[in-house]
């Protein structure tokens, strides 16, 4: 028998031409499959975790005021940072040329947990869950503004348009359910630490690159359909709608069965999912059911559409119902002035609600299957930025070390990974690159960071680049 | 979905190719496998190892310690049989810890014959200047022996395929229709057609579309994916900038079928003509297109690099078909694209005279989205309006001076009077200077490209980082293309490189062009990978036709219509795209052709549907982006703050009609209307979109606000004819196609269905037709929703 062309050029491009001819629904509706799409994916091990929610603090929060304690540095008070320390370390165009004066953490810290976690006292709760918390300390990233450096956390590159976390999950492992998206955005309305530190999103940051596009996130919206275009029209209610959608499949069969192309399968079949979504959607953001002690938990802001701690109870409520990815972003951590007035409100925004997700999902028993992470972009210096008094003082971007925290999925928890200097300034024990962040939370859903590959642009791209990236075994349960 | 792989797998192993051939064979898998460490990079080179040449002293052929990489027709003495074949796994290749997939038994078939016929190479197929290939003799004589049809019908015979029939006419110019103008004949179009006794009817048609104003507007939607056209700077604040002149240009230069090496030139180096044209100038606007961030947070120095290699890596998507950029940080793995030959050609784009970040917030530029250095295209109105202005401006601003003198010399008494008189003169400069604003607000203007006079350094950036250079560069050509011809060797420049880039003997550029227009017209280039021509990229499924279009494009004198009118012509054009389910899953692309092309149209062809057919469409051409409705929120969620907008206000009125090529285009959260259907969000150059079915564009179709209302409108027209005729005259509107009586019949069902339902549930009625109440028009406008979700509605074929 000889190869015919189509399965010769098959051959040339191996996984590459098979994957896009089943990633266009081909594939999908013949085997009516929830599949896996990548089956080198698979080569894994018992995967801990099922599902991540990814608390993305957009802007990057404080770690020294926030986990990173350093009492000594109030002896540093607007004292130079030392050349030994600094390192010639690149600034932004905000800071360059500047003086570079001590700017001590004027929060007090306590110890929290059986291990005596030292927190700041902005977090009152998260204090109340450390036993729960493994806090990565030696975090660092390679870019030094907002952009590059949330692109970098979101999808392994600075450069945009390459796939994102939870788009790569979605292709590596498939779907969970049949109602709802693999991957949910869910971003902030609003902040209490008000707007002037608020940076912009984009829709990059949960996009799929080049790997087939229903893969990418579906970001839920605050006003109106939380899914867009979800609503029937007004004058159309279920059974119109009902209707006209039986006609439109039975003139679609009947294409089918005169087209022949396998397509149409296709579009029936996901018009019927777009039906049921109608349905299951409402269900999921319906938060009538919820018992009022898991509302209180959740704090006060639960009440109000777009909140954190809404959006903390709502990806609760979708990952019991098998959503893959759930992000969340909450944004206006970039506190270059007045930070001590500022930081506290967008502290009040996530503390609460964090620690009520980590309890909740606990108390259900979803906190083994489910990996939360807690992090930013990058960190922010010691040196302070604008007005300098000991609690008046600004911050600006710092790569070299941030603080962030994993809990549930298979991590350990009551514990801290990494340590800075002094300063807070550069890792002194083991560093965690964002890669090994993000090889990690592959390892706990079972997944080998070196093979969830895509090949695009002559490369097999991966989540972790292509530089050597290691899952963190010390932190694994 | 693995015992589809598996059967690959089956048919693979026991097929066997009657002959080898290095480059659609060999090369791939050597460049997928063994290129990263054994290949055109020196540095990750193992092994004193090249895979990617026989000669020199790292050649494939080379002896190393006495161990031969490759003997020609010797198995036993080629190390690298040894190394795929073996068991030992610390001599396997390429190493299973390399992640890479180890050859399949039909891939060392292929290596084994290859070498005992002597392991000859070829050179990479896209480097070599295309030559015209003879006319292939045919047994099936089915088809014109024209060479299009020719070279596609011999390819059928190989694979002992037939072709289809000729589509029928409803099909074809249905086809042709959004294949040209990405817009569905109208039904006086179609009757035109169906009764044009011709025997040329065909071409008659083609003729008439090729002709269109619309066509450029279809053109230049593919064109703007290619060069990541959009109305944001996409990084930052996003901050809104004003590039519409240059899509004017796009839409003008293929309606009246400018050249394509004029086309490329103009683009490249349109600044650099002794004396550009305004629309030399606007079409320069080429290198602005790239992302750009405002001051104030980045390092300019950054931000300058970044937009150096933005800028040459459009050039090499758009022009070159190559992945360049992989060659910013180190040589290119699979490509012979060193890392000197990127920055060479970046010392061609380095030299702008315009500062590497937009400017501040104050200012007429920064409302008109615009940055240094740009030119002003005022109209004869406009210009003497604008004189006017100044000289009004200058008398005031006299006026006022002159007050302000007498005021401060002025006696105690006098005082009051004088001041009285400044203040008014103050205000009437105001005035005129805030109608000066105005003006210039409403004048066109286009974003250029100019060298600064002195030209800039290059080097090498050590890993592409914008701090670390390392050697110092001139401007040059990638070695492994034919070297270019400059007018002053001491001094290159770009229209040098403009030049080149459409000289006959550049193996790249006309390639790369015909192979987009056909993916245009064929739904997949004949290179699938559109973007990449190069040894990662795909093998051409008809390399002999890739190279007719090409070197007959360039001896057309690179005329655009004439090679779309060549496809068109084609009876593989033609083809109905019927076929049975076996044939669609044998083939899904449709890369033999065997038949018509079936894929979904693009998103702006599925909106600018609704609005034609519904009678809304307004034509108007050219002009600023329009803000088309959207759900409310979306900018808000993701935009910062202090963004210019910040906030989606949609723009009203007829200009909300307009073709989707005029949307208004914010990168940093693109109109879910387009995005959903798989419409790049340009920040990138995308040389082919994605298409994929999902239920988010079921929603989409089902329920868009302005589609729905679109579907009313269209309903109360069907109301408008007589009763009869009702059903034909929506289905055909809409699909181009008459209802065969079980489609009339179902649809019927459903109309007399839901009319029942809306009698009995008048409140809905009356919220479907915004008040005018009918139960009639409500379901109507559900059938007319019905239509426009059907499959063969969103489908071209």
């Amino acid at each position: 028998m000889k190869m015919t062309s189509v399965e010769n050029l098959m051959m040339h491009q191996g996984r590459r031409q098979f994957l896009k001819t089943s990633g266009t629904g081909i594939g999908l509706t013949a085997l009516g499959s929830l599949l896996p799409q990548n089956l080198q994916a698979q080569v894994n091990k018992a995967p801990k975790a099922k599902h991540v929610i990814f608390l993305f603090m957009a802007g990057a929060p404080s770690q020294i005021d926030l986990f990173d304690y350093k009492p000594d540095l109030r002896k540093q008070f607007r004292k130079p940072l030392p050349e030994s320390i600094s390192q010639g370390q690149r600034v932004t165009a905000m800071t360059r040329g500047k003086e570079q004066l001590v700017a001590p953490s004027m929060f007090k810290f306590h110890q929290a947990g059986k291990n005596g976690i030292w927190m700041s006292d902005l977090l009152p709760h998260l204090s109340k869950v450390a036993d729960d918390l493994c806090i990565i300390k030696s975090l660092n990233t390679d870019a030094i503004n907002h952009d590059p450096a949330k692109n970098f956390v979101c999808t392994g590159s600075e450069i945009p348009g390459r796939p994102s976390m939870g788009a790569w999950l979605s292709y590596g492992l498939g779907a969970i359910n049949r109602n709802l998206p693999e991957f949910v955005v869910l971003p902030s309305a609003y902040w209490t630490g008000g707007t002037r530190n608020v940076q912009g999103l984009y829709s990059r940051l949960w996009g799929s690159g080049p790997l087939p596009s229903k893969h990418q996130g579906v970001p839920f919206q605050t006003t109106g359909d939380p899914v867009l275009f979800l609503s029937n029209p007004k004058g159309v209610d279920g059974d119109v709608r009902r209707r006209m959608l039986d006609a439109t499949r039975n003139l679609n069969q009947k294409h089918l069965a005169e087209i022949g192309d396998n397509e149409i399968a296709t579009t029936i079949a996901q018009q019927e999912m777009a039906f049921r979504m109608q349905s299951s959607v409402p269900e999921l953001t319906d938060l009538s059911q919820e018992s009022k002690s898991v509302m209180e938990s959740y704090g006060p802001e639960v009440e109000k559409n777009g909140s954190f701690a809404r959006n903390c109870l709502q990806a609760r409520r979708m990952v019991e119902r098998g959503v893959r990815f759930v992000q969340l972003f909450h944004r206006g951590w970039d506190h270059h002035t007045i930070l001590p007035k500022q930081l506290p409100g967008q502290v009040f925004d996530v503390d609460q609600p964090a620690a009520a997700l980590i309890k909740d999902l606990k108390q259900r028993g979803l906190l083994d299957d489910t990996l939360i992470v807690f992090a930013g972009e990058f960190g922010r210096t010691v040196y302070g930025q604008g007005t300098l008094t000991e609690t008046n003082y600004g911050r600006d971007h710092h790569p070299r070390c941030f603080s962030g925290w994993l809990a549930g999925g298979g991590i350990k928890g009551g514990i801290t990974y990494g340590e800075t200097d002094d300063f807070s300034y550069n890792i002194a024990k083991d560093p965690v690159p964002i890669r090994d962040l993000h090889a990690t939370m592959l390892h706990q859903l079972g997944i080998d960071h070196d093979k969830l590959s895509f090949p695009f642009q002559g490369l097999d791209q991966k989540l972790t680049g292509v530089e050597t990236a290691r899952v963190i075994k010390d932190i694994l349960a | 979905m693995k015992h589809i792989a598996l059967s690959f797998l089956t048919i693979g192993f026991v097929s066997a190719a009657d002959t080898v051939e290095f480059n659609r064979d060999i090369r791939p898998v050597l460049s997928d496998r063994c290129f990263h460490c054994h290949g055109p990079d020196e540095h990750d080179r193992k092994a004193k190892l090249r895979l990617d040449q026989t000669g020199g002293e790292d050649g494939a052929y080379r002896v190393h310690k006495g161990v031969a990489g490759i003997v020609p027709g010797s198995l036993d003495e080629s190390e690298l049989w040894y190394r795929i074949i073996t068991d030992d796994d610390d001599d396997v290749m390429p190493p299973s810890k390399s992640h890479k997939k180890a050859l399949t038994k039909r891939e060392k078939e292929l290596f084994k014959k290859w070498i005992e016929e002597g392991a000859k190479y070829q050179d990479f197929w896209a480097f070599v200047p295309p030559k015209k290939p003879a006319n292939p003799t045919l047994k099936n004589q089915k088809w014109s022996q024209k060479p299009i049809d020719s070279f596609v019908m011999r390819k059928l015979e190989v694979e002992g395929l037939e072709p289809k029939e000729q589509a029928d006419r409803r099909t074809l110019i249905r086809r042709l229709s959004f294949d040209l103008t990405g817009l569905p004949p109208t039904r006086e179009e179609i009757a035109a057609f169906l009764a044009d006794e011709h025997t040329d009817a065909w071409k008659r048609v083609v003729d008439q579309y090729l002709a269109r104003p619309q066509f450029g507007e279809h053109m230049a939607k593919y064109w703007l994916d290619l060069v990541r056209f959009a109305d944001t700077n996409g990084i930052h604040h996003d901050h809104f900038r004003d590039l519409s002149p240059y899509r004017d240009w796009v839409i003008r230069a293929f309606n009246e079928n400018l050249s394509y090496d004029q086309f490329v030139i103009f683009q490249l180096a349109g600044d650099l003509f002794p004396k550009p044209s305004n629309d030399q100038l606007v079409a320069s606007g080429f290198h602005r297109l790239h992302l750009i961030i405002d001051r104030g947070t980045m390092l300019p120095e950054e931000s300058f690099s970044r937009n150096v290699i933005d800028r040459v890596e459009s050039v090499g998507t758009a022009f070159m078909g190559l992945t360049v950029q992989c060659a910013v940080c180190h040589d290119h793995k699979y490509d012979p694209i060193t890392a000197k030959d990127f920055y060479q050609l970046s010392a061609f784009f380095n030299n702008i005279d315009a500062t590497p970040e937009t400017g501040g917030r104050s200012g007429n530029d920064f409302k008109r989205g615009l940055q240094q250095p740009y030119i002003e295209m005022a109209t004869p109105v406009q210009e003497k309006k604008r004189a006017e202005i100044v000289k009004a401006e200058s008398a005031a601003k006299a006026e006022a001076e002159k007050l302000k003198k007498q005021v401060a010399s002025a006696k105690d008494g006098e005082k009051p009077a004088l001041q009285k008189m400044q203040k008014a003169a103050e205000g009437n400069l105001k005035k005129i200077q805030s109608e000066k604003t105005d003006l210039e607000m409403t004048i066109p203007a286009a974003m250029v490209m100019k060298e600064r006079s002195e030209v800039r350094p290059a080097n090498i950036m050590i890993r592409g980082a914008y701090d670390d250079p390392g050697e110092e560069v001139g401007r040059g050509t990638p070695g492994f293309l034919p070297p270019m011809k400059a007018a002053n060797p001491e001094a290159k420049t770009r229209m040098d490189l403009a030049k080149w880039f459409v000289a006959p003997e550049n193996p790249l550029t006309a390639r790369v062009a015909v192979n987009r227009f056909w993916q245009q017209l064929f739904g997949v280039g004949i290179v699938k990978t559109s973007e990449d021509l190069g040894a990662q990229g795909e093998w051409p499924s008809h390399p002999d036709l890739l190279d007719y279009l090409a070197s007959t494009f360039v001896e057309s004198n690179w005329d655009m219509k004439a090679l779309f009118r060549e496809m068109l012509l084609s009876e593989t054009y033609q083809q109905s795209s019927v076929a049975t389910s076996e044939e669609f899953k044998a083939d899904p692309e449709n890369r033999m052709l065997s038949r018509g092309s079936r894929y979904r149209l693009d998103s702006e062809a599925v909106r600018d549907q609704i609005l034609a057919t519904s009678g809304l469409l307004k034509k108007e051409m050219f002009g600023k982006s329009v803000k088309t409705p959207q759900p409310e929120g979306l900018w808000k969620a993701v935009a910062l703050p202090s963004s210019y907008p910040n906030q989606f206000t949609p723009d009203t009125g007829d200009k909300t009609l307009r073709r989707s090529l005029y949307t208004f285009w914010k990168r940093g959260l693109p109109p879910p209307q387009m995005t959903i259907l798989n419409a790049p969000n340009r920040e990138s150059c995308i040389a082919r979109r994605e298409r994929t079915n999902t239920p988010l564009q079921a929603l989409l179709l089902l329920n868009e606000t302005e589609y729905m209302k679109a579907a009313r409108h269209f309903a109360e027209q069907v109301l408008q004819e007589k009763p009869g005729n009702r059903m034909e005259f929506a289905y055909e509107t809409i699909t181009s196609q008459l209802p065969d009586e079980k489609e009339s019949a179902a649809l019927n069902a459903l109309l007399s269905d839901l009319e029942a339902s809306y009698l009995k549930k008048p409140e809905l009625a009356t919220a479907l037709t915004e008040g005018k109440g009918k139960a009639e028009l409500a379901a109507w406008t559900m059938v007319i929703n019905t239509i426009y979700n059907l499959d063969i509605t969103k489908t071209r074929q």
